[in-house]
């Protein structure tokens, strides 16, 4: 039995992020992090391994200094690590970036008794949609918002997360997963493993690994393939100095509401 | 494993069959967000001289569908089955997929609640069309796009002007890095243009009855059988509202020596801000202190860190142990009687008065911008 | 000489930093403040491996090596002392003896439960008239027939009340001086040994501290660490390897110090100036900084020097006295630099300058330390 975990390497946005002079954003203000949903995706691997004493692969598509990232991974107990790397995948939207995936887990190969588990929205992008993407590309029943996985031979029960409760789904293997941070306390890497990982198998799928695959069409992957493109990108005025409110009376409160709400906190 | 989904794009010229809204229900009552996306989208609809359609799946759910005409919709596509009652994406993305081909609409909007955002991509890839994720504002004018970026974004004049008027792309604007940078994007070369629309964020239009007697309801046909669904529904259990601890709140109204002269008082009040504000109680190390709040109520260098996205200090004089534990709130709110109160130098909105005369008319005041949306 | 970590080390490190902030560093002042062990902390470094560190994996440790366990100590003194102190006790005076000179059978009856944090160590060699002097050893040990009969106490000794296994001197030949005393592995369970009052202290207050009390305890033959006669050599080497553990636990302590300093510095308002913007500030952190940089290489040093199986004892010496000293400076002067809130217990200063005092004592006092550096150069 086999678990593959999509996993990507982000700028950390939710400390204090840099906006340079121009307006755009500093991105060497940002610290390089493993996605945090991603590391809760690989926790229910590794747990699902010690119950079942499954492989666990991490696949990551990225730069070559993502290696670092993926070693990291494979220091919490991840048994193997792919990563999908080419000029030719850059720029790729999410929809381009989920086909370039689904062939390299196609490469991996998905079994009957396999699972995906993806972690379910990254905090650069903020889509959450390579996960579910990636699942209709390789033809798997997908769930997401994963805040609880129990096993019971090939059928997986799953607390699906809802906005003011949850759903209880079925779904036999294969399937994809995606994960949320109320699943479970992602591990630390261990000592141990730290003086492992380098001694673990590292792969680098490139352009030409994957180029036979159906999916992999130069017309439908990277930038020139990806269905959206960035039309302006801008950063949000910045916080300025406060303001005092005129006033301590209907009017000042009034005016304080209508300033919220027009900024959407209300 | 099933088939992979081979859909080849049709031309985009004959994508016309209107913007479309998909509108989620569940339980059989509408989500709110349906109604807001409608809203939007009429606008969209004028500005492209296109109709407007709903996008209805459920189990009898005929009965809920005129209502959206209420808010703009020309008509609305009900697919009706007992196999669609509770969502699952396979029979979803089925029904929704195989409408589409046939109808093909140049846009679809979808409300980005937990199931939206399992849909919107599920179809999307199955459609090979772009979608954007989680958007908080939509533009097809190029003029009103412009005035948009003028308010909301930090580009200079000269490159706002500078952008081409005669696109007709729908611009979905959203936002990235978790929040610190907003990207516009456009699906250009596919159809449908899909969007999952962040909910509470589109004004819900005024309502018109006559507008919802005319709404025309069509039932496409569609074809889904058990066969289609791989994921088996044991149960949808609504959850009694859950604690909230301080540190995952996004809103925190906190009350410090400010309300000694009646603490009950004070921290009532305290409790209704922080309902209508959809958020929880904090307290300064002063109001632990003094026994008025338990410890786990306490902000500050001793007691939590919280960064939410509001914080409001009434009565709170934000010495330096109390502001290391909410300093770097996204909005800081400060309700004082002391014009040179230290939390003054840190908050984003001060009010120099009497937190007991103030908070009233702040509730007040909210409670109706919010009915206002 | 390559100051550059290896990449394991700046994952090491990036661990242990992570695991401190997050699981360490919320009890801090709590452990403090009600003087309390924190046995959910040590099964959670367990679990990382982190009570074993740089043992082979062949008796359970994690295959590291001394620098990564010299960071461990470090990264979790930044944030507690006490925390610190429990990884050091158990791994250089406990885990390490059994390693360095128990027979096959100890090492594989007793190290996989140490070096997996399922049992804790200490290590009984100070008592009330033998501290600094600690060759007036005391307890004593008698030979009856198939195990030894051990009298006495042992006292102010780390993780006492927690440890399961013990290694404890005593004198089995009175009349021999320093060539009478020899080491035992204890067991919390053998017969006649029990644990006395815990010691209130000025720091380090959650690691417990206490007395051991022998009454014809019974330990059998086979738990003689080394050869009648050795232990106080044991003991010698057992502690130089501690000082290295010491050092690295005066110099996170130090480095935690600054870090508060200079957050605070920068928040703090008077004058109309942040307190950062004066030179006073300035300077003062520039000084606490070189200090314990300057600390942070001597310890570096001499756990590479004891990595490389080379001679290491003046190292370890030099890195203690200097470690431990600068790390008292550096938290005196932190708690001067947050003023009147670095003396209230809002504020983790004072607590770190309680903890840092201690270390100039346990282990070998600096007096000690300089008695070994002057020894090594020959002074006589």
């Amino acid at each position: 039995m086999k678990i593959i975990v999509c996993v990507k390497q982000v700028p950390d946005t939710s400390g204090k992020v840099a906006v340079n002079p121009d307006g755009t954003l500093n991105r060497a203000s940002m610290a390089a992090i493993t996605n945090p949903d991603d590391l809760n995706a690989v926790e229910a691997a590794l747990v699902l391994k010690e119950q079942t004493g499954a492989e666990v692969i991490v696949v990551s598509m990225g730069p070559p200094p993502a290696e670092g990232m993926l070693r990291e991974v494979m220091a919490r107990g991840v048994d193997r690590a792919v990563l999908v790397s080419g000029r030719e995948f850059g720029g790729s939207d999410t929809y381009a970036t989920s086909q370039i995936l689904a062939a390299a887990i196609n490469k991996i190969g998905v079994g009957p008794e396999d699972i995906v588990m993806c972690g379910r929205q990254a905090i650069d992008g903020d889509t959450a949609q390579v996960g579910p993407q990636i699942a209709e590309k390789l033809g798997l029943p997908q769930v997401s918002y994963a805040a609880e996985i129990k096993k019971d031979g090939d059928t997986l029960t799953i607390k699906r997360m809802l906005e003011d409760g949850y759903m209880t789904i079925k779904v036999k293997t294969p399937c994809l997963i995606t994960c949320i941070k109320e699943l479970n306390n992602p591990r630390y890497m261990s000592v141990n493993g730290i003086f492992e990982c380098y001694a673990k198998p590292y792969e680098i799928f490139d352009y030409n690994t994957l180029k036979d695959d159906p999916l992999i069409d130069p017309s439908t992957i990277g930038l020139k393939g990806s269905p959206t493109n960035i039309f302006k990108s801008f950063t949000p005025p910045q916080k300025g100095v406060g303001m005092m409110l005129e006033g301590a009376d209907k009017a000042t409160c009034d005016k304080l509401a209508g300033i919220l709400a027009a900024k959407h906190m209300i | 494993m099933k088939n992979m989904s081979n859909y080849n794009s049709a031309a985009i010229e004959e994508f016309n069959g209107g913007i479309w809204v998909f509108c989620e229900q569940r339980q059989g009552k509408m989500m709110p967000t349906s109604f807001e996306l409608i809203s939007e989208g009429r606008k969209l609809a004028d500005e492209l001289g296109s109709k407007l359609y709903g996008l209805l799946l459920g189990s009898n759910v005929e009965g809920i569908a005129k209502e959206l005409g209420g808010y703009g919709a020309d008509g609305v596509y009900v697919c009706d089955s007992p196999l669609l009652e509770n969502y699952t994406t396979d029979g979803y993305t089925k029904v929704i997929c195989d409408v589409i081909r046939e109808y093909k609409p140049e846009a679809m909007l979808i409300g980005a609640t937990n199931i939206g955002r399992d849909l919107g991509p599920r179809c999307a890839a199955r459609l090979h069309t772009g979608l954007c994720a989680d958007c908080t504002h939509l533009d097809i004018d190029v003029p009103k796009y412009k005035d948009f970026l003028r308010s909301a974004s930090t580009l200079a004049p000269a490159m706002i002007d500078s952008i081409k008027e005669d696109d007709r792309n729908l611009k979905m604007t959203r936002p990235a890095f978790g929040g610190h940078l907003m990207a516009t994007i456009i699906c250009p070369r596919f159809r449908p243009a899909m969007a999952t629309v962040r909910p509470g964020v589109m004004k819900k239009a005024a309502f018109d009855q006559a507008k919802a007697d005319a709404c025309q309801i069509i039932k496409p046909n569609f074809s889904l059988t058990e066969a289609d669904l791989d994921t088996q529904v044991v149960e949808v259990v609504k959850a009694a509202k859950k604690m909230v601890d301080l540190i995952g709140a996004d809103v925190v109204v906190s009350v410090g020596r400010g309300i000694s002269k009646d603490v009950e008082g004070g921290i009532k009040l305290a409790e209704e801000l922080a309902e209508v504000l959809g958020g929880v109680v904090g307290g300064s190390r002063a109001t632990i202190d003094s026994g008025w709040l338990s410890a786990d109520h306490q902000v500050g260098q001793t007691g939590k860190t919280v960064h939410p996205k509001i914080y409001v200090a009434l009565g709170i004089s934000g010495a330096i142990q109390h502001k290391a534990g909410m300093q770097d709130s996204e909005c800081i709110i400060a309700v004082n009687k002391n014009e040179s109160a230290p939390i003054f130098e840190i908050a984003d909105y001060g009010i120099c008065g009497d937190l007991f005369k103030v908070t009233p008319l702040l509730i007040e005041a909210i409670k109706a911008a919010k009915a206002a949306k | 000489m390559d100051f550059v970590l290896s990449k394991e080390h700046q994952m090491l490190r990036k661990m242990y930093r992570e695991f401190a902030e997050n699981e360490v560093k919320p009890l801090a002042t709590e452990i403090d403040e009600e003087e309390r062990f924190p046995t959910e902390t040590v099964e959670k470094m367990a679990k990382l491996g982190m009570m074993g560190i740089y043992f082979p994996k062949e008796y359970g440790g994690a295959g590291g090596d001394v620098l990564s366990y010299v960071m461990c100590v470090e990264e979790l003194a930044k944030v507690c002392g006490t925390t610190a102190v429990i990884v050091s006790a158990h791994t250089s005076l406990c885990c390490a003896p059994i390693f360095e000179h128990g027979t096959e059978e100890q090492k594989k009856k007793y190290l996989p439960d140490l070096l997996s944090g399922k049992k804790i160590g200490a290590f009984g060699l100070t008592e009330p008239n033998a501290g600094t002097d600690a060759s007036g050893q005391q307890t004593t040990a008698v030979l009856e027939g198939d195990h030894y009969v051990l009298n006495g106490s042992k006292c102010f000794i780390t993780n006492g009340t927690v440890a399961d296994t013990i290694v404890v001197f005593a004198m089995t030949d009175p009349k021999a001086g320093n060539h009478g005393i020899s080491a035992f592995i204890v067991e919390k369970s053998f017969p006649g040994f029990s644990v006395g009052k815990h010691e209130k202290k000025m720091g380090i207050r959650g690691s417990s501290t206490c007395d051991l009390i022998f009454q014809d305890c019974i330990v059998p033959k086979e738990n003689l660490l080394g050869q009648e006669g050795k232990g106080f050599k044991i003991a010698m080497m057992t502690l130089d390897g501690g000082r290295i553990g010491i050092a690295s636990q005066a110099l996170g302590i130090g480095e935690g110090a600054i870090d508060e300093a200079v957050k605070y510095t920068q928040e703090r308002v008077q004058f109309k100036k942040r307190l950062s913007q004066f030179q006073n500030t300035q300077f003062q952190l520039a000084d606490m900084h070189t200090r314990m940089q300057a600390a942070q290489y001597l310890v570096y040093a001499a756990a590479m020097k004891k990595q490389n199986h080379e001679p290491y004892s003046m190292d370890a010496a030099m890195a203690k006295l200097f470690a431990a000293e600068a790390a008292s400076d550096v938290t005196r002067r932190a708690v001067q630099l947050f003023g009147g809130y670095g003396y209230t217990r809002e504020y983790p200063v004072e607590r770190m300058m309680r903890d840092a005092k201690i270390t100039e004592i346990y282990e070998g006092t600096s007096e000690v330390q300089r008695m070994v550096i002057a020894s090594h150069l020959g002074v006589k």
